[in-house]
């Protein structure tokens, strides 16, 4: 391998790492909230994608094809649904088992996820063949010399990063942050304290579910094809990343994200390492929990979000 | 020990030959055909392809009078595009429906589940569109109705060298699928025999949405052209992601290509691009022509692919053996569809051989202005 392609596997493995990372940041999130693994979540992110399908041609009517504005309609108003989604599968689905134990509301998420997933695949429904992606925004390649960098692959982690940003001041620097971290340290002392715990935890959830969009549209547009599965696979890549980062911290999730990226996209640049990714992936992963448990930026305190 | 191992599977045999039996006698004045394929899921334009061209010649028969004096009933079970789920399939139309022989799948690896369960219970299996050689090797009661593997691997090595002038080749093959392997093995040793140099092999598994690691390497690696010996959707993909980092040469692969989702979700990058499959539309044979005519009216309008011909051939050819036969038994239809001649199929005219797979043409595709065009006919 030399130079020129390293880099180029370089832009290519942080373009898909900050997707990883964007969906990891969600995980962690509910995670540092509720202690608990939404599996639905990689699903949220795949109707984040087919409503912004159906969104496209409104928004197209109005604001004329593949405007910057028009795009920003579009994945406001798709995380706007996800979000009141996400709130409603917590509502119906976790809220009530939220005094059984952890396991009960573990499995009831790999539940929901199968139910999203077959409900969706009926025709119905979406169907379940693939559907190509709309274009939202021009696309454009830069070349440098040999290298090829896309647009969406400096959209993506800037938008990532942005995203990162947000999330860090909403719970570090506000009222509701500070609620969630009192949710996140102990439901029932928070509550005592007049902390609203189901209104805490629905926002934790909207939250996590407009991010669950947002990266499943930018995941779209980096590969424009979407079907009702097409969450499982970066869902799985994402968990692990948000529990390599060390589960429940933000910026561990992009980091975990990133690295996940970059390893996968150099072993499926090398012949014979390329159809090893998942074990690639799944490698780090019992590695980590053999070694650091907490994940990377993970501390084993109590305190976490 | 031993007579028991034996014993067992006897009982089981002998059990499930009663149960057909009896379904057999209730079944009435209808002969009940079994299709499985992936009407929903990852190759669902595939399956439902097939059983729109299989339900065509069903219908098409049945006005025409039937068959042995009953008219012929459809049974479809959905396999998902999931891989265990034939086995189950299968088992409930034999056993539960008791359906005299199966029609199905278009993926060679579903139908490799299919063969075995087929094979145990004496019911012949016709498979439209499976061209990994294994699928008939599975017993002398599976068929084909198309060509296989080493016959289209061949054409495409030849293609490469002949066609397309090039020696240095990047492959791309995905290691889930039996089908993309067993072709990428084909053209492996077709092309190294023509001169050809592999200038690197990669992977991806199927499913895949991001290929830019595995092209910035074909990439670097210079080569005069690409074969991708994989499913339409992942090829869609891997066009756009290609264009997007400039590697400008022409992608050819097999018959997995062939959907209208491929244009759909590969766009422009799709253009210039080549593959082989059974038959083309715009072919021009007389039999192909009426079938697009009748295809169209009876499904709003759509141009049938070489999946709904493959479907409706196969559903063709067992009423031709059932004919033939003048029974329904398993072993004697066997026989009858195994005894096939120059059969006149809508895909072109085929024999099964000794193998019991069709030999017959292979046509060469060229995609232009975001169409399918009929470039070139490779007789066996």
């Amino acid at each position: 391998m030399d130079l020129q392609q390293t880099i180029q596997q370089l832009i290519n493995g942080l373009g898909l790492g900050s997707i990883y990372a964007l969906i990891a940041l969600g995980y962690t999130m509910v995670y540092g909230v509720l202690r608990f693994i939404n599996f639905a979540h990689s699903d949220v992110l795949m109707l984040g994608a087919f409503a912004a399908l159906f969104l496209a041609p409104l928004v197209e009517k109005a604001f004329g094809p593949q405007s910057v504005f028009g795009a920003i309609m579009i994945i406001v108003f798709a995380a706007g649904i996800c979000a009141c989604i996400g709130m409603l599968i917590e509502f119906l689905a976790y809220r009530p088992l939220r005094k059984r134990p952890k396991l009960t509301v573990l499995i009831t998420a790999i539940g929901v996820s199968l139910f999203i997933e077959f409900t969706c695949q009926n025709k119905a429904v979406f169907g379940a063949a693939t559907r190509s992606f709309p274009k939202l925004l021009p696309e454009k390649q830069f070349h440098f010399g040999n290298l090829v960098i896309g647009s969406t692959d400096i959209l993506v982690p800037l938008v990532t990063l942005l995203l990162l940003g947000v999330m860090w001041v909403i719970v570090q620097k506000t009222r509701v942050g500070t609620a969630m971290r009192a949710v996140s340290f102990n439901q029932q002392a928070a509550s005592l304290m007049g902390v609203p715990v189901n209104r805490i935890i629905s926002f934790t959830f909207g939250l996590g579910s407009a991010l669950a969009a947002i990266a499943g549209i930018l995941y779209s547009m980096k590969a424009p094809g979407i079907e009702p599965l097409m969450g499982v696979q970066p869902g799985l890549r994402a968990f692990i990343a948000a529990v390599v980062g060390g589960i429940g911290n933000l910026p561990g999730a992009v980091i975990g994200g990133l690295l996940i990226g970059l390893l996968e996209t150099f072993a499926g640049g090398i012949p014979g390492l390329s159809s090893y990714r998942d074990a690639i992936a799944f490698g780090i992963l019992i590695l980590i929990l053999l070694f650091k448990p907490a994940g990377l930026l993970g501390r084993a305190t109590i305190e976490k979000v | 020990m031993k007579i028991r191992t034996f014993a067992l599977p006897a009982l089981v045999a002998s059990i499930a030959a009663l149960g057909l039996t009896n379904c057999k006698q209730g079944g009435g004045d209808t002969i009940k055909v079994g299709e499985f394929a992936s009407l929903t899921g990852k190759e669902a334009t595939f399956g439902t392809s097939s059983h729109e061209g299989t339900l065509l010649a069903i219908e098409e028969i049945n006005a025409a009078g039937g068959v042995l004096g009953k008219q012929l009933e459809l049974l479809t079970e959905d396999n998902q595009s999931k891989a265990g789920e034939s086995t189950n399939a299968v088992n409930k139309l034999i056993s539960k429906d008791g359906v005299v022989a199966i029609l199905g799948e278009v993926a060679s690896s579903r139908s490799f589940e299919a063969a075995p369960v087929c094979r145990d219970n004496s019911i012949p299996m016709i498979s439209p569109a499976s061209t990994n050689p294994s699928v008939t090797e599975v017993g002398d009661f599976i068929f084909r109705a198309c060509f296989t593997d080493p016959f289209q691997g061949a054409a495409l090595a030849n293609f490469a060298t002949g066609e397309l002038k090039a020696t240095q080749v990047a492959m791309l093959t995905d290691v889930k699928s039996d089908y993309s392997k067993g072709l990428a093995k084909f053209f492996k040793e077709k092309f190294l025999a023509n001169g050809g140099t592999l200038v690197t092999e990669l992977d991806y598994n199927g499913g895949d949405k991001e290929f830019k690691a595995q092209l910035t390497t074909i990439k670097n690696s210079n080569p005069q052209a690409v074969f991708v010996p994989g499913y339409y959707t992942d090829v869609a993909l891997i066009a756009r992601q290609a264009k997007d980092l400039g590697l400008n040469v022409p992608l050819f692969g097999g018959d997995g290509w062939e959907s209208n989702v491929l244009l759909d979700i590969g766009k422009e990058a799709m253009n210039g691009h080549y593959f082989s499959t059974h038959c083309a539309a715009d072919q021009g044979t007389p039999k192909m022509t009426a079938f697009v005519e009748s295809y169209k009216k009876r499904f709003n309008g759509k141009t049938p692919d070489a999946m709904a011909v493959l479907g409706y051939d196969s559903a063709m050819l067992l009423a031709d053996a059932m004919k033939r036969a003048g029974t329904t038994e398993g072993p004697k239809l066997r026989d009858a569809i195994a005894a096939t001649k120059d059969f006149e199929g809508v895909s072109g005219k085929f024999s099964l051989n000794e193998n019991r797979d069709a030999v017959k043409a292979l046509v060469f595709i060229k995609i232009e202005d975001g169409q399918f065009r009929y470039t070139a006919t490779v007789n066996p």
